[in-house]
């Protein structure tokens, strides 16, 4: 029997230029043959693994990094190729593309566009070249703008700016007028998101030696709303805790993982959901490069128990929150059966609201959305 | 083996200060008696117990009987008794001194004379016993046996020039040692015939044969079938075993007399009927008298001990209790603490007592602890002429009703080398000593003599020592008695709810400063809430400090990349973990390891 199913599908591209200072990404900068042998392994496991999935049908694709532009265009649009062969599709399936200021230009923009990519991202991170050289970014604003318009001389009318704020030593004026650049520019999707300081990482190195000095968690929080305050007011909505998008310009791979799509990660490292069941790819690229189809980890599955935490805790990033009756209708339970207390608790304390059949973060519970989300956890 | 020769028994004990080698030269003399095989040997056999051998430190006190042929061709028997190392067991320290007729004071060749060495061998003399040192560690590059030896001559006034100059740990110089133990530790005397009149310096409860009392026969005999009695406590029972102690084993024989060293069993259950000093006596020919010196053991600090899960409430009521079986010195009584739960008053005989049944409950009953600040008892007078006897804060009556309070005073002795002696009468003046004297040791010692509240002790004061004399400070004490103090209770306020279990009494002029330092540690310890908290300290409803903890402002995750779900939630359940060692105060929830940090509050910021 054949069903159909929707799948989403990731696809990791593990090099870089050169790391930024906050990265805590799996990628690292590579040689050619490494990249090459990377792309032909990567063909060889949507192969493999698309044998599996017969009663899939993919929804969106997502090239995610590092940087998929520093990969050999050609050898990109094979990958995407292969998949397109070996899964059936939706016609209008989304499929984006990540890349980075100065890592395309004309020639490699059409390839992406003949072999169907329909949405690009562009990380810009900052319209100031002082604070984009402080990242360790390998752009500096003018790259970006010849990039930009690069991709839509191209022809791509679904494109994304990432946005980063909170940065060490930032005003919040200073934010404040990346946005209003950026806004200028018309993108159609806008990932606006603070600077997280992971360890492992340069700036992690340097926030454990007192040399670095993120925002106080006032200014932060000021500098969130300020962009919420500028980017509604420019007619984009605010559906996800750190997106923005114009009107049916929503990033529909993103929203699946907070609505728990299956999604079929592919390459280094990638994460997967497949018929509940967690699993991540090898995450040593000679193992990879060895083993396509190696996992790095026992696959979890879920109990219907987790399944029902990562409904919450996963579909309250979204601003719309979880419907109750779609809720009912998968677990065959009430939400309020289950999660009483903790639904009671946090709308006395305003952090949680009901809108119709749903329930949602207020603007205080975005905020400290953690706090909330920890709480629908099992004890 | 029914008539022992009392000529050929030496009955004795080894003291030093911590470290300078007493277990080691004990394993020594075992050694070379020849009971025991080097193979047989555990590495210190007097010390069976873990923590003990952790800590460097004899707990309870013990005994092994050993049999040593001397040059003269005699065969001697050894009775050693070792004695605790801690001020916290100076009485039970007394008691095995007590059951002994002389002692062998070591000294460490490198080190000389420190607080506990002067404290250990002047409770020695005052028992009368026949003293003689041993200079150990004499292999140490650093070692000065001359040195020392005029120091030994000088500061206790014994005879030290023929001392011998061993080596324990090497095994040089033992020989030496063990002919000294025949010709200086004098035979024990008594009658085997007059009734019976045994030394308890010590006990054991084993689930077979119950309670073991370990005692020195002073008089008369003891053997199976005797009807006994504790003079003190009433305790009667018929003997069911006798015998004496090899190593690290019992060794029944037919009877225990007049100088012997041994055990007893009588299907005692607990050891609260066998207290140490009390003495042991024929119940059909009792003795005239007790022998002298008993006294009932009596805990000096007293704190709270909470299971961290309140659901574990039982089981640390029965860890309690098998300790108990076995530590008279252990006392407690079951409480209710507003923020705590159902926990216990437990009594101790000073800060190490306390933190080592704080290990053993955690290690030996895989239990979760929270204890709240340590106290001592403090004498409270009451304007209608009562007294009570005050250790838990949250009992202290209403000032209104209070007359006046005491607290107990310590007489301590500070031995420190002379570059450290400002700083630690600087340290002494701030936990309100009252100086009495100073002597100087061979020029570059002091020793200074204080005398001291016991609440200003009980908390950090020997880690301050240590830390202000770069470890070369040692401190011994004796309880002094009861005095006068202008003492207040400090009560702390969460979210203006008083948080009984971390209210504390503390002297007027220090309440300010304690108070303070309190709402600084506590404001750090307390997470981020969804609203303002304010932290305070008050005493007598009068607030004299206050810090806040801020409301939570931010605790999101901006960028969540969305294929890796398990990180995130990873991160939710680490926090949700941490909520789950907290304890809710009103609407606060703080966490178990607040109540602990207040403790230790940092001196030398």
């Amino acid at each position: 029997m054949m069903t159909n199913k929707t799948l989403e599908l990731y696809f990791h591209i593990p090099f870089c230029v050169r790391k930024c200072l906050y990265c805590d990404f799996l990628s690292a900068p590579a040689d050619e043959a490494t990249k090459s042998r990377y792309m032909e392994a990567l063909v060889r496991e949507t192969q493999e693994k698309a044998k599996v999935c017969t009663d899939y049908t993919v929804t969106s694709v997502f090239f995610g990094g590092g940087t998929p532009s520093v990969v050999n265009p050609q050898a990109l649009a094979k990958v995407l190729n292969t998949a397109k062969a070996c899964f059936r599709f939706t016609k209008d399936a989304e499929i984006t593309m990540e890349m980075n200021p100065g890592t395309v230009n004309a020639d490699s923009l059409s390839v992406y566009k003949e072999a169907g990519i329909n949405r690009i991202s562009i990380g810009l991170q900052s319209t100031n070249d002082r604070y984009l050289e402080k990242l360790g970014r390998i752009h500096n604003f003018e790259t970006f703008l010849k990039t930009y318009e690069a991709v839509r001389k191209a022809g791509f009318t679904n494109v994304n700016i990432d946005l980063m704020g909170a940065l060490p030593g930032q005003s919040l004026a200073e934010y404040e007028a990346d946005v209003k650049t950026v806004l200028e520019l018309n993108p159609e999707h806008l990932s606006v998101y603070s600077l997280m300081i992971e360890e492992g990482t340069p700036f992690g190195d340097r926030l454990e030696q007192n040399k670095l000095e993120p925002p106080e968690e006032e200014l932060e929080r000021e500098m969130y709303w300020r962009a919420h305050e500028l980017l509604t007011k420019a007619g984009y909505e605010h559906y996800e805790i750190s997106n923005y998008a114009k009107p049916g310009f929503a990033c529909r791979h993103n929203v699946g993982y907070w609505k728990r799509i299956s999604y079929l990660g592919l390459g280094l490292g990638a994460s997967s959901l497949m018929e509940n069941r967690r699993y991540q790819n090898e995450k040593s690229l000679s193992t990879y490069l060895q083993n396509p189809l190696a996992t790095s980890e026992e696959a979890e599955t879920l109990s219907g128990q987790e399944q029902m935490e990562e409904t919450m805790f996963l579909g309250l990033r979204m601003l719309e929150g979880v419907s109750r009756k779609e809720f009912a209708e998968t677990y065959a339970i009430d939400m309020d059966t289950v999660y009483k207390n903790v639904l009671d608790r946090n709308e006395r304390d305003g952090l949680l609201e009901n809108v119709e059949d749903r329930v949602r973060l207020t603007p205080r519970g975005m905020d400290i959305s953690n706090y909330v989300m920890a709480q629908f956890l099992k004890d | 083996m029914a008539s022992v020769d009392q000529s050929k028994i030496r009955n004795f004990s080894i003291v030093a200060h911590i470290d300078h080698g007493k277990s080691t030269l004990a394993d020594r003399i075992i050694e070379q008696t020849g009971l025991l095989t080097s193979r047989e040997m555990q590495a210190q056999v007097l010390d069976n117990m873990d923590l003990e051998r952790e800590r460097g430190i004899t707990i309870k006190a013990q005994a092994v009987r050993t049999v040593y042929r001397a040059k003269d061709g005699e065969e001697y028997i050894f009775n050693l008794i070792d004695t605790p190392g801690h001020v916290d067991f100076n009485y039970e320290v007394s008691r095995s001194l007590a059951a002994c007729d002389g002692a062998i004071l070591v000294v460490d060749a490198a080190q000389g004379i420190e607080a506990q060495t002067l404290a250990n061998v002047y409770l020695a003399l005052d028992h009368d016993l026949d003293v003689f040192p041993v200079i150990n560690k004499i292999d140490l590059p650093s070692a000065e046996p001359q040195r020392v030896i005029d120091e030994i001559e000088d500061v206790i006034g014994l005879e030290a020039q023929d001392a011998p100059l061993i080596s324990a740990k090497n095994g040089i110089g033992i020989e030496e040692v063990l002919e000294k133990i025949v010709e200086k530790i004098p035979a024990p005397k008594g009658d085997p015939n007059a009734p019976l009149s045994a030394l308890i310096f010590d006990s054991l409860y084993d689930s077979y044969k119950g309670v073991i009392i370990f005692c020195r026969i002073m008089e008369g005999t003891v053997k199976k079938g005797t009807k006994i009695k504790m003079m003190a406590t009433g305790a009667k029972e018929e003997v069911v075993e006798v015998g004496y102690f090899g190593a690290g084993q019992f060794i029944p024989c037919e009877e225990l007399s007049a100088g012997m060293v041994g055990y007893i069993t009588a299907s005692i259950k607990n050891v609260k009927d066998t207290a140490v000093g009390d003495t042991v006596t024929d119940a059909e020919n009792p003795c005239k008298e007790p022998l002298p010196g008993y006294k009932k053991v009596q805990s000096m600090v007293y704190c709270g001990l909470y299971p961290a899960d309140g659901a574990k409430y039982p089981d640390l009521r029965d860890a309690l209790e098998k300790l108990q079986l076995n530590d008279a010195s252990l006392n407690y009584e079951p409480e209710t603490s507003i923020a705590l739960g159902f926990g216990f008053r437990c009594g101790f005989l000073g800060l190490l007592h306390l933190e080592i049944i704080q290990e053993r409950l955690e290690r030996e009953y895989n239990l979760d602890l929270v204890t709240t600040a340590p106290g001592v008892i403090y004498k409270v007078y009451k304007t209608n002429g009562e007294m009570i006897e005050l250790t838990n804060p949250s009992n202290l009556p209403d000032p209104s009703v209070i007359e006046h309070m005491e607290e107990p005073i310590v007489t301590a002795e500070i031995m420190v080398t002379s570059e450290f002696i400002g700083s630690i009468m600087e340290l002494c003046q701030e936990r309100r000593g009252r100086y009495l004297g100073m002597e100087y040791i061979e020029g570059t010692r002091a020793l200074l003599k204080y005398e001291l509240p016991l609440n200003e002790i009980i908390y950090d004061f020997f880690d301050a020592l240590k830390s202000r004399s770069r470890g070369y400070a040692s401190f011994d004490y004796d309880i002094k008695g009861y005095e006068p103090s202008s003492l207040v209770k400090l009560d702390i306020l969460i979210n203006r709810e008083e948080v009984d279990a971390l209210s504390f009494i503390v002297h007027a002029d220090s309440a300010y400063e304690r108070g303070r330092k309190m709402c600084e540690k506590l404001k750090d310890e307390i997470p981020r809430h969804l609203f303002e908290i304010p932290i305070q300290a008050a005493v007598g409803g009068k607030i004299i400090a206050r810090e806040t903890v801020k409301a939570m402002r931010k605790d999101v995750l901006a960028k969540c990349y969305g294929g890796d779900i398990s990180r995130k939630k990873k991160l939710l359940e680490k926090q949700k973990e941490g909520k789950k060692r907290m304890r809710q105060v009103g609407n606060v929830e703080i966490p178990q390891q607040a109540f602990m940090s207040v403790l230790k509050l940092d001196d030398d910021k």
